[in-house]
């Protein structure tokens, strides 16, 4: 798996050099009210799009026009990320894009809204208004609440929203029965994809016996392609997970825990690792929090370009510092996870629903979406759409209303095709199935699964035998090779997919991908190769007709697949030429 | 990894291979990681970061100082994308495979790259210059596709643009 890393050494994606600077000296802090803000996005979007930029220029603007009530603050993602740089003034409830760091899109802009007030409504130097726009005005914030309203890395900013109060209130207040129970009550389901519930694993690991003490780990190796949830959260508002973390410690009787984040995320790694470092320097992670006997630390540990440890148990052997390989379970990590001790292991997503839950109560989270999946879910939004970005909606929202509506439908006036959900583990769902619902149960009756919450829309130019191959490309190499259904069902998998995309198979070779399919997922060892023929069978569910076109016609309807000549039968290089 | 011994003797300080001072480096990370041999994928990222890849010496001095086997260093340092045993050009260009880049043209972008400068993801120009990888997903999806050329992030890049980026770096 060396030859095509994702990253040399040393290129890590470091995003923009802001990144790596000392922060300027802040602007003119007003001493009086403040009469607006200028919230400068700085997740990793914004930043490569130059917003660091934005930010200093913003900052000179204030100071030489001497607006002392006028903030101008770094935040993490707003969340429209292809309108990028964006700039949110949340006084007036709007957020200007395009921004640039001069001329008339640049913050002389910004700030003439500022001083004039209100423009006209629909003119696009006012700057887009929140409470107007679908794609702001759709979406439900629990874990995004502080995304885009905080400086991610300032721990006053997160204590003066309300951070750090349930945990406190947790130790001091409650039991960690009781805190399990809250959990329990809000019907919190891991984000991660699988949808298990959440207390139910937290009251499992709390009843293990523990006499060489227990684990709490967040698991924030997002490795579906097509997913960014858990990096901007990471980035936005990293001590929102650390105190879901160390409530979930205090609850399961945990004194250590470990993020394990993927190194192709610098951005979320710094402000993870600054923000573990202020938040022991304040005594929220540490010893005696809040005065307590409670003590808790975290560590991050950075992954290193292997898909298979978002799996549970590649993903303890990894921290454990060995190869990603997966284990059979049971036993669960609940029971034996890390060095054997019972481990609870949480998504990103997951802990940072978990403050809100404490402080506003489990029955509050619960009477957020559907009767089986409550609260919200977080999407990255991504692929033909216009609006692309990170998005958090209701469960139980359609996915018409998150691709047309919040979406804005797609872009260069294309006709949709299908929307792609849960990654490599996933499925693509056509069109007219997109009154569907989104939860857990009904993803999974559509033949997809929630996934992480990479959620992929695609035109009448992709086809969807080459998405099927795409994606048993990325799982024939991601495949740890443990097992021998996944090491060589994906790989021949791979090969039939890539005979129908260059029209050299015949309806045997389908017959052969299959039941070659229904091998792999029912024998293999992890959820990898468990869920690597999925792709293949929802898009056999929904576009059979495009898999026969290539097979009795040789011809691939979206003019992607590279078919030969009969005659010629040249086999095409593999991946490289469509 | 040939003519090594397999003893493994106990972990903790030794002699660095050379007096090259970023050795210094790798051992101030082995001692805060009290040189437990979980540690073993922390301590590797800093040797390639100091070092730009990792060598046999590198490896051996590693798991020595660990306590690991040098069959499971290996083990290791070849199982996960993100080590290269083999050093890398001046610049490198990282290019995004993800599913959102993908159809956005991510393998146009690669066909480019191999048209123009002769490379394919994982090789080095014949010069040395130019290092060409791929990256299953650089969280950029919004800015499909994207490339990452020395570290920073590029999105919405077309193939002419990117090559002749590449050429005038």
């Amino acid at each position: 798996m060396t030859a095509e890393g994702p990253a040399a050494p040393g290129t890590a994606p470091d995003t923009g050099a802001a990144a790596r600077r000392r922060r300027p000296a802040g602007p003119v802090l007003p001493e009086g009210p403040v009469r607006a803000s200028a919230n400068v996005c700085q997740a990793a979007g914004c930043l490569s799009l130059g917003s660091d930029r934005v930010f200093e220029a913003l900052c000179e603007q204030v100071t030489a026009r001497g607006l002392t009530d006028v903030v101008v603050r770094r935040v993490g993602c707003l969340g429209l990320c292809a309108a990028g740089p964006l700039v949110s003034v949340p006084e007036q409830g709007r957020v200007f894009d395009y921004v640039a760091a001069e001329g008339p899109d640049g913050p002389a802009r910004v700030l003439a809204a500022i001083s004039g007030g209100p423009a006209a409504p629909g003119s696009p130097q006012g700057g887009r208004v929140v409470s107007e726009d679908p794609f702001f005005s759709r979406q439900v914030k629990v874990v995004l609440e502080r995304c885009g309203a905080i400086d991610p890395e300032s721990l006053e900013d997160y204590t003066a929203s309300g951070g750090y109060e349930a945990l406190t209130r947790a130790v001091t207040e409650m039991s960690p029965e009781e805190v399990i129970a809250e959990v329990v009550v809000s019907g919190l389901r891991g984000r991660g994809g699988a949808g298990y519930p959440t207390g139910l694993k937290w009251r499992t690991v709390a009843k293990s016996s523990g006499s060489d003490g227990r684990f709490v780990v967040c698991n924030a190796d997002e490795g579906d392609p097509g997913a960014f949830m858990d990096r901007s959260v990471l980035e936005s508002c990293p001590h929102q997970v650390l105190e879901g973390m160390a409530i979930a410690g205090y609850a399961v009787r945990a004194e250590r825990g470990y993020v394990y984040v993927r190194a192709e995320y610098p951005l979320a790694v710094k402000r993870l690792t600054n923000a573990i470092r202020q938040a022991e320097r304040e005594g929220f992670l540490g010893r005696e929090i809040a005065g307590t006997q409670f003590n808790f630390t975290i560590e991050a540990r950075i992954g290193a370009g292997a898909f298979v440890c978002g799996e549970e148990t590649a993903l303890i052997a990894s921290i454990e510092g060995g190869r990603g390989a997966p284990r059979p379970r049971p036993p669960y990590p609940a029971m034996s996870g890390l060095w054997g001790a019972p481990t609870l292991i949480n998504n990103v997503e997951t802990m940072a629903n978990i403050p809100a839950v404490v402080s506003r109560g489990g029955a509050w989270l619960a009477g957020i979406g559907t009767e089986r999946s409550k609260g919200t879910k977080v999407f990255a939004l991504a692929g033909a759409v216009q609006n692309t970005g990170l998005i958090e909606v209701p469960m139980g929202l359609t996915l018409r209303q998150i691709v047309f509506d919040i979406g804005g439908g797609l872009a260069g006036g294309r006709r949709f095709k299908a929307v792609q959900t849960g990654g490599p583990s996933g499925g693509c769902i056509p069109e007219d199935m997109l009154d569907m619902p989104v939860d857990y149960e009904s993803l999974a009756s559509a033949g997809s699964i929630m996934g992480s919450g990479g959620m992929i829309v695609m035109d009448d130019k992709t086809c969807m035998v080459d998405v099927a191959k795409f994606f048993m490309d990325f799982c024939r190499e991601e495949s740890c090779g443990k097992c021998l259904p996944c090491r060589a069902g994906t790989e021949e998998m791979f090969r039939l997919l890539e005979r129908i995309s260059r029209g050299e198979a015949t309806r045997l070779h389908l017959a052969q991908l299959e039941s070659l399919a229904g091998m792999v997922r029912a024998t293999s060892l992890c959820g990898l190769g468990q869920g690597a023929p999925n792709p293949v069978f929802s898009t056999l569910r929904y576009f059979r007709d495009e898999y026969m076109a290539h097979i009795d016609d040789r011809v691939c309807p979206a003019g992607v697949c590279p078919i030969a000549v009969p005659a010629v039968a040249g086999p095409s290089k593999a991946g490289g030429d469509k | 990894m040939a003519s090594t011994t397999l003893a493994t003797q106990s972990a903790g300080a030794r002699a660095a291979p050379s007096d090259d001072k970023r050795w210094r480096q790798v051992d101030v990370r082995m001692r805060r990681l009290g040189y437990r041999p979980d540690g073993l994928i922390e301590v590797l990222h800093t040797t390639q970061e100091l070092f730009g890849y990792l060598d046999d010496e590198a490896l051996l001095y590693v798991g020595e100082s660990l306590g690991v086997p040098p069959s499971k260093v290996y083990g290791v340092a070849t199982f996960y994308s993100y080590f290269s045993l083999k050093p890398q050009g001046q610049h490198t260009c990282v290019v995004c495979t993800g599913t959102a880049c993908y159809i956005n043209g991510a393998s146009g972008l690669l066909a480019a790259l191999e048209r123009d400068l002769g490379v394919k993801a994982g090789q080095t120009t014949s010069d040395g210059r130019v290092s060409v990888l791929k990256a299953r997903c650089l969280g950029a999806c919004s800015m499909a596709p994207a490339v990452v050329v020395d570290g920073e992030v590029r999105g919405k890049v077309g193939a002419p643009e990117l090559v002749s980026l590449l050429e005038e770096i």
